[in-house]
């Protein structure tokens, strides 16, 4: 079995509030293990605590209660050093939704730059990251560009190789795609793939579009503030009741399959594709119709 | 509209002024200010004319550019020249009418007064603003200035303040013109009226403006952190500025110029 470079244990959070009454918590007991390689989306609806959990990830935010592992070492706010802190920092990373809110520089290598530098990277070794980053997620022609002559899904990669730059091991996509164009929308998930297939970076891609999450190897749904479902993208949408009752869609044809099974006919129900859908209709009739004929 | 707005004046290009080091540029561009108010004669006058046309021979930028960035200068020219010629102090009166009176100082002073401005301004804007990009001059300023550092000035700090605010006045512009349709959408009126109606019609515009920049300043900040910023110490950069041979003979060629005024300021008698 693969390491587990996250695991949450019973991880509650609650933001602070000044009436200790009003204080919902945002992630209930959660429990997750996060596999080394693994491309995981995550869904839920608006509020149902995915982000804060990202959050909690990338140590912008600490739990209030509840254990946190990362690759392997429990981390405590009180006895880790700022140097150990930051070395964590740097395996994670983070895209988030606004492209516009990750761009630090006017010019877009002088942005790609910006975290090895933090780092205290030697400037060669900066230079042959920065090209690597705009490589990988294809920018490389506007590396002299300005940030503001680009479109949103182009400003999303350069954030996506700001954050390659720095060499994490994991990447945490927070809703990364959500302001995008389908054509924006369509080269992020790409580079998002190759990340994980080519890199094995370990990617962790909160998103609500059903679409996407189909392409990742697990899917978790989460509904307020814990774990509602979790498996292959297969099993998650053969829940469509579940899923539909958490203000969730499932894919259409998943759907489509699902009501005609209900009907009495003896339909797959963990279909995810149009093609499949078809061919397993196709199938369907194919049995029935040497069933009669004999 | 408001996207049509250039930031800064960069022409980008290759010449010679283009591959000078941003530091160098700063520290010439301030001699050559104070050159420009060491001149005395009138053939001191002259050689900076000629070196300031010869340097705007050397970058590229168009004669007719350099012309007309002096045209917001127009008033401040005009405004200048007239309180010299009216109110200096000056034995050799050549006319007079009422309370005032022209001297020849005082026209001197005049006309001497707009060469300086007229030079100061194209030729620092030349070096500075036509070919020096915003970031590689802010880039100059932090490492020129870097050793305050080390007495607590917050210079990485202003520096980085300085590159980000040049990055988002794009952002800024583009998103107050989304705010501007917005509003007209739903029947603002933003042109009829008064002054003072005029100006409160820009509050529907300028308060969403605000609350927008504040929660992108924190959206900003969180990606910042994520991306391991901790302030400037033990921070590197990709480019490293080293000066060339380049960078010695321009000083060498604005010392040379500072050697030719003394000299003529000393073998020719001042205007004044």
């Amino acid at each position: 079995m693969a390491e587990i470079v996250i695991k949450a244990e019973d991880i509650s959070f609650s933001y602070e509030s000044d009436h200790p009454a009003d204080q919902i918590p945002v992630l209930n007991h959660l429990n997750l293990e996060i596999e080394k390689g693994s491309f995981v989306a995550v869904l839920g609806h608006n509020g149902s605590g995915k982000s804060t959990m990202a959050k909690l990830f990338n140590l912008i935010l600490t739990p209030t209660s509840g254990n946190l592992y990362l690759f392997g070492k429990k981390f405590d706010e009180e006895t880790v050093t700022e140097d150990e802190f930051f070395a964590l920092r740097q395996r994670i990373g983070m895209v988030f939704q606004n492209p516009d809110n990750q761009l630090v520089a006017t010019i877009v290598e002088e942005d790609v730059a910006f975290g090895p530098e933090n780092l205290g990277v030697p400037p060669a070794e900066i230079r042959e990251r920065v090209d690597a980053a705009l490589e990988i997620v294809g920018m490389k022609e506007f590396a002299r560009h300005s940030p503001h002559q680009l479109s949103g899904g182009q400003k999303q990669r350069i954030a996506i190789a700001g954050i390659i730059a720095l060499r994490p091991d994991i990447i945490i996509f927070d809703e990364s795609t959500a302001m995008l164009d389908p054509r924006g929308r369509s080269d992020v998930l790409a580079t998002i793939e190759k990340l994980n297939r080519e890199f094995g970076t370990t990617i962790l891609h909160i998103t609500h579009y059903m679409e996407e999450a189909i392409r990742a190897d697990r899917v978790i749904v989460i509904d307020s503030g814990s774990i509602l479902l979790d498996g292959t993208p297969a099993e998650v949408f053969s829940n469509v009741r579940t899923l539909k009752s958490v203000g969730l869609d499932v894919p259409q044809v998943t759907e489509l399959l699902l009501e005609i099974r209900e009907d009495g006919f003896n339909l797959p129900k963990n279909v995810l594709s149009y093609e499949e859908g078809a061919r397993a209709i196709a199938d369907y009739l194919n049995q029935k119709k040497g069933r009669s004929s004999r | 509209m408001l996207k049509d707005i250039t930031l800064g004046q960069y022409f980008p290009g290759n010449s010679l002024l283009h591959k000078l080091d941003p530091r160098m540029k700063l520290l010439l561009a301030i001699c050559y200010i104070v050159l420009i108010f060491l001149a005395k004669s009138a053939p001191a006058y002259a050689l900076i004319l000629l070196f300031t046309v010869l340097i705007v021979a050397v970058s590229g930028v168009s004669f007719g550019v350099v012309l007309r960035s002096l045209k917001p200068l127009f008033f401040v020219l005009i405004f200048t020249t007239l309180i010299n010629v009216f109110w200096s102090n000056g034995t050799t009166v050549l006319w007079t009418w009422g309370p005032f009176a022209i001297t020849r100082e005082g026209l001197i002073r005049a006309v001497t007064m707009a060469i300086r401005i007229v030079l100061l301004m194209a030729s620092t804007s030349v070096i500075l603003m036509y070919t020096t990009s915003p970031i590689s001059l802010t880039d100059g300023i932090e490492r020129l200035l870097s050793p305050l550092a080390k007495i607590g000035v917050p210079v990485h700090t202003f520096a980085m303040m300085m590159t980000m605010a040049l990055r988002f006045i794009p952002t800024l512009l583009e998103e107050t013109q989304k705010i501007i349709n917005a509003q007209k959408a739903r029947g603002a009126d933003f042109d009829s009226g008064n002054l003072i109606d005029k100006a409160k019609a820009l509050i529907p515009i300028l308060i969403p403006l605000l609350i927008s920049q504040f929660r992108r300043a924190e959206e900003l900040a969180t990606a910042m952190e994520c991306r391991c910023y901790r302030g400037g110490g033990g921070r590197t950069r990709m480019t490293v500025l080293r000066f060339a041979l380049r960078d010695f003979f321009a000083a060498l060629a604005v010392a040379a110029l500072l050697a030719g005024i003394i000299l003529l300021n000393l073998y020719f008698p001042a205007l004044l």
